[in-house]
């Protein structure tokens, strides 16, 4: 049985956030009424020429430097001619052989491992309107007519290209998951899959393994979420996989992902190839950053997750898989370094973090930031278990109503009564009745069964309904059964 | 010699819908205004730097200040066809 | 002579005069920006059906404007050197609120949203406009016969063309219907057609003046330029749009300034170069001997006189050829009947619609060009074709940075012909291009170029002799034409004016 191995590049774009488009001063917002957010130039009324976002320009070699990708001398603009609707001049404004960015590359994790990706290339074009097929079925290939609003046309694009280096579909998320934590770091775009801020196409190809040349390369579009590009990866390689092995061939083409079906469907085939007749784009000089610039913005790049990533790992002693997500993101980040500066103990914080708060947070569907909890609660909780005052169970609690609430934990405590009975009298009482209703495991435990121990504890737990400190019950247990 | 062209493909490449007679006539004259044409091929050696731009400039950009915008009847106002605030285009049947 | 025939006659000698002197006489109180701008208009309604310069003559607005003028004048607010003074705008320049076509059918009803950015500084400096101007369809062309409206005459022999493609300024100008004019030089689309019509055309360095509105043709060559009656009015009007605008990436980074300074120091000691061979075949034995008279009376002026050669110019029609339907087929792509203009009625689908529509809207020569550029960038042919051609610019403008190191100007003619009659050239397409033959070189270099006439051929159709200079060096180029129109005093008027003004 031959082994197959796949080989997966990934083509994002990412919208950036600048205040206005790229070629124009049209301010650059997402949604609205259409064809709202238009002016002469981004709807390319004749005679209108493109001046470029120095913004925009910036934030791409921002996006190329924390790449690692090489910044060009000296980048052009080039025209990318094809015929579409929902673009206004019939061209597009793009980079063809002279991008800003070239190389470098991006590390991410699996299962623990860390994998450099290399980087193709970030170039920056004006992305396109938007088209609404209308008809009866809402198939496009039946729709009656089409209708164009160009309220995203010339938003600054900012397209990632990686080399053919991932191989599985894991990869092809943590690759993602990794360059949006990038994106969002820098602060260059909102990177809101479910708005088209950022996306991404796939190309797919299986070869044997051991095998130096490529296979037929297929090209995935239409994937909405990191999760359906992970889906799609995972049955295009399968897909392609089972036709090598039922002696099929393949052909190049593009497949649109049908994200309710989870399967890839072939496009309908184009009846002429495109030949987009790139040539320099007469209107724009090219960019020409000098040393001092490029400087500039490399001092200024923010801690990039990977480095946030190994920081965590060594500052705080965090394991790995729970670095990764508490420095997968900025919003992640700034609550748990801010919870460990008001004291907490920093593996606390992330098991807190990764575990029950992950949990409520995903239930509710709200970012951390749109939920009511704040570093304090998260940094008393810690605290409060590691003192003895509440259990792990009462912790859990205090969690779930400061998030539902915002009361400080402390009070969460108080009003629930959720404090632990450590105070010996009052434990010895309780113990006192549990050894007199229990005398045959008491026997037991004398005989040796140490097992039966926490069958007691348990007694104790239920008698003062859970607020028995267990550690310090035990402990009296044991001395009283001596 | 004239040079021999795809006038069916260029056409369509063009978006351009052209009449027998058109298609004839720019086959023969686009011939040999680019048989005129590829002089240029005799001079330009391989060393010698392509200019798109008559007077070089780099780095000319704008600050990212936002300007004023059309109003939807504005940006509409030319349209040959309008539905909901759209530009109303016959159905696209050529995949992207 | 009664009163009311006295009146009649100073004001259709109005529209005749300068534009400095009109200035002059509006800050005098001599006559008022109401009267010129009737003077302009009438001149219009006498000639234009035979001229056909005017696509659209806006002539309420442009008496309104007129008594905005004359209400700072009677103040006395007024000093700015364009205001009140009639202009026409060559009608790929858009202007907000007036139909603006190109020319084209596909733009035939094309009201722009916006002003240009040449046209935004004259109206801001009382600028007076009287109308949009025919010319080739989207500039295409050397004779004004390519408007898929009407061809323009020439004033000084109805039967002949009056160059192109901004033809229809160039008329208008001559013929009194405007005091002067923006047209637009891709490769000699306004020097070319002030030589055939017996005016200044003068396009500056490439990026001097914003491209902001101006529908382009071809990018990297599109340069807006002046129609006037003498150079002083080229200065004149230069001052007025010459500066940097931020709305265009290719303007130069200059600031206002006036160009007429020094204009009259003369051409004692300047170096002017001789192009020899733009004398040779095809060149017309009156234009032959005019140019070489007017480089004799450049000498007796004391300028120093040496032949200069540009070897590669020869191929920068070539390379024209290439590069100029290149960028048009992209500049023009966006006429597909989605936002504006022109739509083919019952497409079954979007392709069909563009290419009816592109099929229906656009004139022959368009197409042709487009076809050719389109041909030229796709696969497999850009190296050979637009790459080259890109190379042989770079040639091209290093025989001027040569040239430059040894002369302060190059001296030549326009155009190698007088105005030829209508209908001539149209089959041979060929033939219409080598129009441009020394018009082009300056565009591909981007130098500043003018044409003044420099006298009448055997059937008294004018000739213009062309004056280059370096990057930037306006001021000389002004100050050497200026010397020459003084020394020659060119007075010659078409038959039609005297006509008008009998």
């Amino acid at each position: 049985m031959t082994e197959y191995e796949a080989v997966v590049g990934l083509e994002c774009h990412v919208e950036l956030s600048t205040r206005t488009k790229m070629f124009c001063g049209t301010p650059n917002e997402f949604g609205g009424e259409p064809n709202t957010r238009t002016c002469p130039v981004c709807l390319g009324h004749p005679g209108t020429l493109p001046v470029p976002n120095r913004q925009a320009i910036e934030y791409t070699m921002k996006i190329a430097l924390a790449l690692d990708s090489e910044i060009a001398a000296s980048s052009l603009f080039h025209r990318k001619n094809y015929f579409y609707p929902d673009m206004p001049k019939n061209y597009q404004i793009s980079q063809y052989d002279l991008p800003i960015g070239s190389g470098g590359h991006l590390e991410i994790e699996v299962d623990g491992q860390s994998r450099r990706i290399a980087m193709n290339r970030v170039h920056l074009e004006e992305d396109t309107g938007k088209t609404v097929h209308a008809g009866t079925t809402g198939r496009i290939a039946e729709a009656d007519y089409a209708l164009e609003d160009y309220n995203r046309a010339g938003v600054p694009l900012v397209e990632v290209v990686s080399e053919p280096d991932i191989r599985t579909a894991e990869e092809a998320r943590s690759y993602l998951t990794e360059l949006r934590a990038l994106l969002e770091a820098l602060g260059v775009s909102d990177v809101r899959m479910e708005e088209g801020s950022f996306r991404c196409d796939a190309n797919i190809s299986v070869r044997p393994a051991g095998q130096t040349e490529y296979g037929v390369k297929v090209e995935i579009k239409n994937m909405n979420s990191i999760r359906s590009v992970e889906r799609a990866v995972r049955f295009e390689i399968e897909r392609q996989r089972n036709a090598l092995e039922a002696g099929e061939t393949l052909v190049q083409e593009t497949r649109h992902w049908d994200e309710s079906k989870g399967v890839t469907l072939p496009l309908r085939s184009k009846e002429y190839a495109f030949d987009y007749r790139y040539f320099p784009e007469p209107d724009l000089a090219p960019v020409e950053p000098d040393g001092e610039w490029i400087d500039r913005l490399r001092k200024g790049l923010p801690e990039l997750p990977a480095a946030r990533r190994r920081r965590f790992v060594e500052q705080h002693d965090l394991d790995p898989a729970a670095a990764r997500i508490v420095a997968g993101s900025a919003e992640w980040a700034e609550f748990f370094e801010e919870a460990v500066g008001l004291g907490a103990e920093p593996r606390a914080v992330a098991n807190w973090m990764t575990g029950d708060l992950a949990a409520l947070l995903h239930e509710n569907d709200v970012s951390l930031s749109g939920g009511r909890v704040e570093p304090r609660h998260v940094a008393d909780i810690a605290r409060l278990v590691a003192d003895g005052t509440i259990s792990t169970a009462g912790a859990k609690q205090v969690l779930a109503v400061a998030f539902a609430s915002g009361t400080a934990a402390q009070q969460i405590v108080e009003e629930r009564g959720l404090a632990q009975i450590s105070d010996e009298s009052e434990l010895t009482a309780v113990i006192d009745e549990v050894v007199a209703e229990n005398p045959g495991p008491v026997e037991q435990f004398r005989g040796g069964k140490e097992g039966v121990i926490g069958f007691l504890v348990g007694q104790v737990m239920q008698k003062t309904k859970g607020a028995a400190n267990p550690q310090e019950a035990q402990r009296l247990l044991r001395q009283r059964l001596s | 010699m004239p040079v021999e062209i795809d006038v069916d493909h260029v056409a369509r490449l063009a978006r351009l819908n052209l009449t027998d007679e058109e298609r004839e006539r720019f086959r023969t004259q686009l011939g040999l205004i680019l048989e005129h044409a590829e002089r240029v091929r005799e001079v330009a050696a391989d060393d010698v730097r392509p200019t798109a731009q008559p007077v070089p400039q780099s780095n000319v950009f704008r600050d990212d200040e936002p300007e004023p915008v059309l109003t939807q009847d504005e940006a509409l106002a030319g349209a040959p066809e309008v539905e909901d605030g759209r530009f109303k285009v016959p159905r696209i049947i050529e995949a992207e | 002579m009664g009163g009311a025939e006295r009146s009649e006659r100073h004001r259709s000698d109005l529209c005749d005069r300068t534009g400095h002197e009109l200035g002059e006489m509006l800050r005098a109180g001599e006559c008022s920006a109401l009267e010129l701008t009737d003077s302009c208009l009438a001149r219009i309604d006498l000639v234009d059906e035979r001229v056909k310069a005017f696509l659209e003559v806006t002539a309420d607005r442009a008496r309104d404007q007129a008594r905005q003028i004359d209400e700072r004048l009677a103040k006395g607010e007024e000093r700015r050197a364009v205001a009140g003074i009639p202009l026409a705008l060559k009608d790929v320049l858009c202007t907000r609120g007036v139909t603006t076509t190109c020319g084209s059918k596909i733009l035939h009803n094309y009201v722009p949203p916006y002003d240009c950015t040449p046209w935004e500084d004259l109206r801001a400096g009382g600028s007076i406009l009287v109308g949009k101007t025919n010319c080739d369809e989207f500039a295409m062309g050397s004779s004004t016969e390519n408007s898929a409206f009407f061809p323009t005459r020439n004033p000084w022999d109805l039967d002949m063309v009056p160059g192109g493609s901004s033809g229809g300024s160039a008329a208008a100008v001559a013929a009194g219907e405007a005091v002067w004019a923006l047209g637009t030089d891709t490769g000699g689309s306004v020097r070319q057609p002030a030589a055939l019509c017996g005016v200044v055309g003068f396009k500056p360095t490439y990026g001097l003046i914003s491209r902001y509105g101006l529908i382009a043709f071809a990018s990297s060559l599109d340069t807006v330029s002046t129609f006037t009656r003498d150079v002083r009015d080229a200065a004149i009007l230069l001052s007025r749009i010459a500066a940097k605008d931020p709305r265009d990436a290719t303007s130069l980074p200059t600031p206002f300034r006036n160009y007429g300074r020094g204009m009259e120091d003369g051409v004692r000691g300047l170096k002017i170069g001789v192009l020899r061979d733009w004398l040779g075949e095809g060149v017309e034995p009156a234009v032959k001997s005019a140019v070489e008279a007017s480089v004799g009376r450049l000498q007796n002026l004391g300028a120093e006189i040496d032949e200069a050669s540009l070897p590669n110019a020869e191929y920068a029609l070539s390379a024209y050829y290439l590069i100029a339907p290149a960028e048009c087929s992209s500049n023009l792509a966006r006429y597909d009947g989605v936002r504006y203009g022109l739509r083919s009625k019952d497409a079954a689908d979007v392709v069909e619609m563009n290419m009816r529509t592109r099929g229906e809207g656009f004139g022959d020569e368009v197409k042709r060009r487009i076809m050719l550029g389109t041909y030229s960038l796709s696969a497999g042919y850009y190296d050979a074709y637009y790459g080259q051609a890109q190379k042989v610019r770079t040639l091209v403008i290093q025989d001027f940075q040569g040239a430059f190191e040894r002369f302060d100007l190059l001296l030549g003619p326009t155009s190698p012909t007088t105005a030829f009659p209508l209908g001539a050239k149209t089959e041979d397409p060929l033939a219409m291009y080598l129009n441009d033959i020394f018009t082009i070189p300056g565009n591909l270099s981007g130098v500043p170029g003018i044409s003044i006439p420099c006298g009448l051929d055997e059937k008294g159709l004018p000739i213009g002799l062309q004056l280059m200079g370096k990057h930037l060096d306006e001021d000389t180029v002004l100050r050497a034409a200026y010397a020459f129109e003084q020394d020659l005093g060119f007075a010659d008027r078409p038959a039609l004016i005297q006509e008008a003004a009998a």
